[in-house]
């Protein structure tokens, strides 16, 4: 076996490879429950892949077809239906494990210097799952894929000038047709996945170069023993094999759970309105995306002032826009003296609670007819008015109140 | 650690919530798919009444058959009206061209009503006919108002006709039956069809629900296992950290 490594290693790096990124990459010793959705993601990713190649044997990627394919697969193709149930459940499964990792982030600071480009390669990463999403929603050609398709697209036609061209570029029909759903089936199955693929090994690339952070935000790599290994690191393998393989064991079960008990999770995983194909004559009584792009709809929808300049639903859109763009500069807007939560005051803390109650509400209310009271006390548009000035203030008011909080002294060794 | 389970279960709060919504007007009907002699009933009645307009055209007879303990006897005999080959799909015997001239729409496709409209919007909508002269059929739906489908299971019901509370709108929250023509089960013998007709057609939209649940089951118990090795592989490894 040494015979045949030293073979190998002459022509490929192999051994060393494994070493730097895996037997010899040390990772903080400390690391909690928040640190298991990284693996986690890429876990899921995996899962939506294998699945995916196997659900493509079997799609038709035609608009007289695909409705009635996603139906042979679920009763006639043997096992099928589970090979769907775990893409769907998968899709919203990977949404929920990226919104905890980034979480993470804001809670340790894994975004602060010298850890930008992790943060800014994993919002690429972001933004791309996204458009993933989005693309493979239009595959089952039910009612409600269809419709938020069309709405998603008209979207762009808000711009000036461009707008109206570019909808139809996207869609390369004046109304969502047979064309949108192949080219939406290419982006899918193969544009869209690659550059996923790409983006993950770059994210990894720039981690494991600075090292990864840790809930106390301080660097373990200033203190190292003789060989050079850091005092409060240990080897990614085994110690964070085995303890990543524990938590892909529950998140399985979790997600395994869904796919045979609930799979459409009350409508929030697999609409009712999906089960009926696509038809241009029949609007559903409310068009609304999935869970996980809802709280920026809702941020589209809270723009109702018709008297801004270029009409309301421009803003909207430019204020979605923005709702995204944002978070790219966090590493920038940050400027607090510690990275932690663990040190910082109370104003952070403050900050970072309402932020999240704000995410949350804003997608709950993506999903409600925007004149109905669900919350109490005022109508779904004007809560989200209110979401809408938490969340722009929670990154713009930044630069001051990470500022002014009074932190406390960051601890020299990692606390456990 | 507390604290982090916490704030992950209000991250998921809102999941707890149905995104559906629903009607809450519908009468709730009691599904259960392991009672196969309602779903044997169900299938009856379906192929029968339901399969001489409808389509359920993405479902096969000879699936049918075998998960419902159906023989291939019977199936031949007395559920394939519209076709020979127990594997081909149940599609209806009448020309879509005859039924939008018959109808002025073409029936819907049943095979997954019960998951786009809910099994409880079935069972209401199947007991809430009544006679109305300013329609075409002679039928109206206090659940559907104006639906082009007349009531094809009066003989079992009866014809009744309908009074609506306050102002006469149509729905079905408000309405009261007189009976006109007696039908031949009584009220309640009506209900128990409609329940295994809605029973049938849950499974209809879902054949892989006779299967899931069990499944899940030893799923479920496999991947607790293998949760318990996990974390003693992990304990073991990590003894020497702490």
């Amino acid at each position: 076996m040494s015979k045949f490594m030293t073979w190998v290693d002459e022509r490929f790096p192999a051994t060393k490879v494994w070493e730097e990124h895996v037997s010899k990459y040390y990772a903080p010793k400390n690391l909690n429950f928040w640190y298991f959705f990284g693996s986690l993601a890429m876990v899921v990713m995996v899962l939506q892949i294998l699945t995916g190649i196997f659900l493509t044997m079997h799609y038709k990627p035609d608009s007289s077809l695909a409705f009635a394919s996603v139906e042979y697969i679920m009763r006639d193709v043997p096992g099928g239906w589970f090979i769907r149930y775990l893409h769907s459940v998968g899709a919203s499964m990977l949404f929920i494990v990226v919104y905890l990792h980034m979480f993470r982030g804001l809670l340790y600071g894994s975004h602060r210097s010298p850890r930008e480009l992790i943060w800014l390669l994993g919002m690429l990463l972001y933004v791309t799952l996204m458009a993933e999403a989005f693309f493979g929603y239009l595959l089952p050609w039910g009612n409600m894929s269809y419709w938020g398709a069309q709405v998603i697209i008209s979207l762009f036609g808000a711009l000036p000038g461009i707008g109206p061209g570019l909808s139809e570029w996207i869609r390369g029909d004046f109304v969502v047709s047979d064309a949108t759903l192949n080219r939406f089936f290419a982006f899918h199955v193969i544009l869209v996945p690659l550059l996923l693929s790409l983006l993950v090994y770059l994210h990894i690339v720039a981690l494991h170069k600075v090292g990864g952070n840790n809930p106390d935000g301080i660097d373990i790599k200033k203190d190292k023993d003789a060989s050079g290994k850091p005092l409060d690191g240990i080897a990614f393998h085994p110690y964070y094999t085995v303890k990543d393989n524990l938590g892909v064991a529950v998140m399985m079960t979790a997600l395994l759970a869904v796919v045979f008990f609930v799979p459409e999770l009350g409508g929030w995983f697999l609409e009712k309105d999906n089960f009926a194909p696509a038809d241009i004559l029949q609007t559903p009584p409310d068009i609304v995306p999935l869970w996980y792009l809802t709280p920026y709809y809702s941020i589209l929808r809270a723009v109702t002032f018709e008297w801004l300049p270029g009409g309301a639903k421009l803003w909207g859109v430019l204020a979605m826009g923005a709702a995204i763009v944002l978070l790219f500069f966090l590493p920038w807007l940050d400027r607090s003296p510690v990275r932690s939560i663990r040190y910082r005051g109370w104003m952070y803390k403050t900050a970072l609670t309402l932020f999240v109650i704000t995410f949350v509400m804003l997608g709950y209310l993506g999903t409600r007819n925007p004149s109905h009271v669900d919350l109490g006390l005022l109508k779904n548009v004007t809560w989200s008015q209110i979401g809408l000035v938490v969340y722009f203030a929670f990154f713009l008011l930044m630069p001051i109140y990470t500022r002014m909080d009074r932190t406390k002294p960051e601890p020299d060794r990692v606390t456990g | 650690m507390n604290k982090c389970i916490v704030s992950v279960l209000m991250l998921l709060m809102p999941l707890v919530v149905s995104a559906s919504g629903g009607a809450g007007n519908l009468d709730k009907v009691y599904i259960d798919l392991s009672d196969q002699p309602s779903l044997q009933r169900g299938a009856r009645t379906f192929v029968n009444y339901c399969l001489s307009c409808h389509n359920a055209s993405f479902m096969r007879y000879e699936r049918m058959a075998t998960d419902l303990g159906i023989s291939e006897a019977l199936l031949r005999e007395e559920m394939m009206f519209a076709s020979d080959k127990p594997g081909d799909l149940m599609v209806t015997a009448m020309p879509t061209a005859g039924a939008k001239a018959w109808f002025g729409v073409v029936p819907p496709d049943l095979s997954l009503t019960a998951r786009s409209r809910g099994a409880d919007w079935i069972y209401t909508y199947l007991r809430s006919f009544y006679t109305d002269e300013s329609t075409t059929t002679g039928w109206n739906n206090a659940l559907f108002s104006n639906v082009a489908m007349p009531h094809v299971l009066y003989q079992w019901q009866g014809a009744r006709s309908a009074t609506f509370e306050g102002g006469g709108v149509a729905d079905v929250s408000s309405v009261r039956y007189q009976s006109v023509v007696p039908g031949t089960m009584t009220g309640s013998e009506y209900d128990a069809a409609i329940r295994d007709l809605t029973n049938f057609m849950v499974y209809l939209a879902e054949p892989a629900k006779l299967v899931r649940y069990e499944m899940g089951f030893w799923v479920m118990l496999f991947m607790g296992v293998f949760i318990v090795l996990a974390y003693l592989l992990k304990k073991e490894y990590w003894r020497d950290v702490h």
